[in-house]
C-alpha cells in the first residue's frame, strides 16, 4: 500500500475539503428512431465533503448517483458547474485525482477467468505498486475483507457475488484510497455479506482516515453509516443533512418518510416504475 | 529530478500491468489460444497451397519461391491481425468483462496504457508467427539457404512500430462506437493489406491503390521481408524499405495517441465510457 507520507505529499493543504462540488451538472443525447433529445442527468449540484466524513446520497434508480459517482471518478466530462477532490480539478487534473481515489460499484468488475489475485495483482500496478510490494500484501487485504484465501487462485466466476464485493473492496483498499467512492455497493448481497461489508466500510473510515462517498438506495445503510444524509431526485440534491436534522425538516418518524415527504414518493416505488 | 524518476517509474510499473495482465488472459484461455493457433494455420495453408495447385494445373514458375512468397504474406496477416486485433479489441474486452471504468479511472496514462497492449501484441505476434512459419515451413519442406532472419525480424520490429501507431488509431473506434466500433477495426486491417500486396506485387493494383501502398507501412513491410527470406537480403540492402517504415512509424505513433485522446474526450463526453449490460 502506499504510505501515510507519500499520500500527504500529494494533498499538501490538509485544511482543504475532501470534495467539493459547485454547480455540477451533466446531460446525455439519446437518439430514438430518427429524433435525438437531451436528458438531464444532473441538475447543477453543489455540496462539500470535509476530509474524513462519510456522506450518503439516497435517490431511486436513474436519480442521478452513478453520473455523480462517475463525474467525480474521472469518467465523465461535466457539461457545466467545477468539482475539487483535495484541491485538485477533477476535469482539469485528472491524474493528479485518479491517484486518490478508488471506487466500489454494484457490479463486480474482473477480469472472470482470473483470479482475485490476478485481479489485484494488475490493477495494483496501474497504481504503480510493485510486485515485491503486493506479494504479501494482497492476502492480507484479502484475509483482512473475510475473504477465504483457498478461493483467491481459482477463478471469479467461481465466486458468489458476495465474495466478488469483497475482491472489489480488497481492490480499492490496496491502493490506499483517501476518497473512496461507493455506488451502491451492497445491492444484491445476502443480509450477512450485506454487514460485513458496512463493517469494512467503518474500518476503513477509523483505520485509513478515508473519506467516503455512499451512493445506495438503503436507507439503513445511509442512516448507520453515514454523518451527513442527501437525498438526490429527478438530477436534483433537495437537501443535504445529518439524517436527524432531515427527519426534523421533513417532520417524519423515519428516514423513510423523510425521502417521502421530500420527494412525493417512496424509494420502493420509485424503484419498481423507475 | 526525484519527482520525474517517481513518475517514470508509476508509468513503467503501468505499463508491466498491462503486459501482466494480458499474459494471465492468455494463460487462462490457453485452449482458446490453441483453437486459433490451429484455425490460422489451416487459413495459412489454404493460401501456401494455391502455389501448388497452379503447379500441377501446368503453370511453369518456381513453386518454392511462390510458395515461400504466399506463405509470408500469410504470417504478415496474422501477424497484423494479432497486434491490431489486441488493440482494437482492448475497449471492447473491457466493456464485456466490465473493468472498462476501473481501467479508465486509473492513474496510468493512456500512452502507457496503449504502449503496453501494443508492444505485449508485438510480442505475442512473434511467437506466435515464428511457430507458425515453422510449423509451415516443415510441411511444404520449404527449403530457404538464404535466408536472413536477423534482418527478416529487424524489419517486423521496425514495421510495429507503425502498426502499433496504426492499431492506436483504430483502437479509438470501439470507444467511440460500442456497437459498430470493432467491425470497422477488422476492415481498416484488412484495406491495409489490400492495397500492401499481401498476396501479390502491388505493381499489379490500380492506380489509386498503388498510391494508397506507397503510405502504408504494410507494401515496405512485405517487400522487405521476402527480400530479407527469399533472397537473402541483408539490412543495408533493405535500407530503402526501413526508412519509410521509419518515417510513418514516427508520424503513425504520436498521431495514434492524439486520436485516442480526443476519442477518450469524446467517450467521456457522451458517456460511452462504460461496460456493456
Amino acid at each position: 500500500m502506499f504510505s501515510a507520507s507519500a499520500l500527504s505529499q500529494l494533498i499538501p493543504d490538509r485544511d482543504v475539503p475532501a470534495v467539493e462540488v459547485s454547480q455540477l451538472s451533466k446531460e446525455f443525447r439519446r437518439r430514438e428512431g430518427l429524433h435525438r433529445h437531451r436528458i438531464t442527468a444532473l441538475k447543477p449540484v453543489s455540496f462539500s465533503i470535509a476530509r474524513g466524513e462519510c456522506v450518503a446520497i439516497l435517490g431511486q434508480n436513474g436519480s442521478g448517483k452513478s453520473t455523480l459517482v462517475r463525474l467525480l471518478s474521472t469518467l465523465l466530462l461535466e457539461d457545466g458547474g467545477a468539482a475539487r477532490i483535495f484541491g485538485y480539478d477533477v476535469f482539469r487534473e485528472p491524474r493528479r485525482v485518479q491517484r486518490l481515489i478508488n471506487r466500489v460499484s454494484a457490479e463486480a468488475s474482473f477480469f472472470k477467468r482470473l483470479s482475485a489475485i490476478e485481479n489485484l495483482s494488475y490493477a495494483a500496478r496501474f497504481y504503480g505498486l510493485r510486485r515485491r510490494d503486493t506479494r504479501a500484501e494482497i492476502p492480507r487485504i484479502l484475509e483482512r475483507v473475510g475473504f477465504p484465501l483457498d478461493r483467491a487462485t481459482g477463478p471469479m466466476e467461481d465466486l458468489s457475488r458476495g465474495m466478488q464485493q469483497k475482491v472489489a473492496l480488497a481492490r480499492a483498499l490496496l491502493t490506499s484510497p483517501v476518497l473512496l467512492l461507493l455506488d451502491e455497493p451492497t445491492t444484491g448481497l445476502d443480509p450477512r455479506s450485506k454487514l460485513e461489508v458496512q463493517d469494512f466500510i467503518r474500518e476503513v473510515r477509523r483505520v485509513h482516515d478515508s473519506t467516503v462517498l455512499l451512493c445506495t438506495h438503503d436507507l439503513t445503510e445511509a442512516e448507520e453509516l453515514a454523518e451527513r444524509v442527501g437525498i438526490l431526485h429527478a438530477g436534483e440534491l433537495l437537501c443535504l443533512a445529518p439524517a436527524a436534522e432531515l427527519k426534523r425538516r421533513y417532520r417524519a418518524e423515519t428516514l423513510e418518510e423523510a425521502f417521502f415527504s421530500a420527494t412525493g414518493t417512496a424509494l420502493e416505488e420509485e424503484e419498481v416504475s423507475g | 529530478m526525484r519527482g520525474a524518476v517517481t513518475t517514470m517509474r508509476a508509468e513503467l510499473m503501468g505499463f508491466s500491468g498491462i503486459v501482466e495482465r494480458n499474459t494471465y488472459i492468455i494463460k487462462r484461455y490457453v485452449w482458446w489460444e490453441l483453437a486459433w493457433f490451429i484455425w490460422t494455420l489451416a487459413n495459412t495453408l489454404t493460401i501456401v497451397f494455391i502455389a501448388k495447385g497452379f503447379e500441377q494445373a501446368g503453370a511453369k514458375f518456381d513453386v518454392n519461391k511462390a510458395t515461400s512468397w504466399l506463405l509470408i504474406g500469410a504470417l504478415v496477416w496474422s501477424y497484423l491481425g494479432m497486434v491490431f486485433g489486441l488493440l482494437v479489441e482492448m475497449v471492447q474486452w473491457e466493456r464485456w468483462e466490465g473493468t472498462i471504468e476501473h481501467t479508465f479511472m486509473a492513474p496510468l496514462s493512456r500512452s502507457m496504457h496503449l504502449l503496453g497492449t501494443g508492444i505485449f501484441g508485438v510480442l505475442y505476434g512473434i511467437v506466435r508467427t515464428a511457430a507458425l512459419f515453422v510449423v509451415v515451413a516443415l510441411f511444404f519442406h520449404l527449403e530457404l539457404p538464404h535466408a536472413d532472419y536477423v534482418a527478416a525480424l529487424v524489419v517486423l520490429l521496425v514495421a510495429s512500430v507503425s502498426f502499433i501507431g496504426i492499431g492506436m488509431m483504430t483502437s479509438v473506434l470501439p470507444l467511440i462506437s460500442p456497437e459498430k466500433g470493432v467491425q470497422l477495426g477488422y476492415i481498416a486491417q484488412g484495406l491495409i493489406l489490400v492495397v500492401s500486396g499481401v498476396y501479390y506485387d502491388v505493381s499489379v493494383l490500380p492506380g489509386w491503390m498503388q498510391a494508397l501502398a506507397r503510405i502504408s507501412p504494410a507494401t515496405y513491410a512485405l517487400r522487405a521481408l521476402r527480400s530479407s527470406i527469399i533472397d537473402g537480403k541483408g539490412l543495408h540492402a533493405l535500407w530503402g524499405d526501413i526508412w519509410p517504415m521509419i518515417v510513418i512509424g514516427v508520424i503513425a505513433v504520436p498521431l495514434g495517441l492524439e486520436i485516442f485522446r480526443r476519442g477518450e474526450r469524446y467517450a467521456k463526453r457522451h458517456g460511452k465510457l462504460k461496460r456493456s449490460g
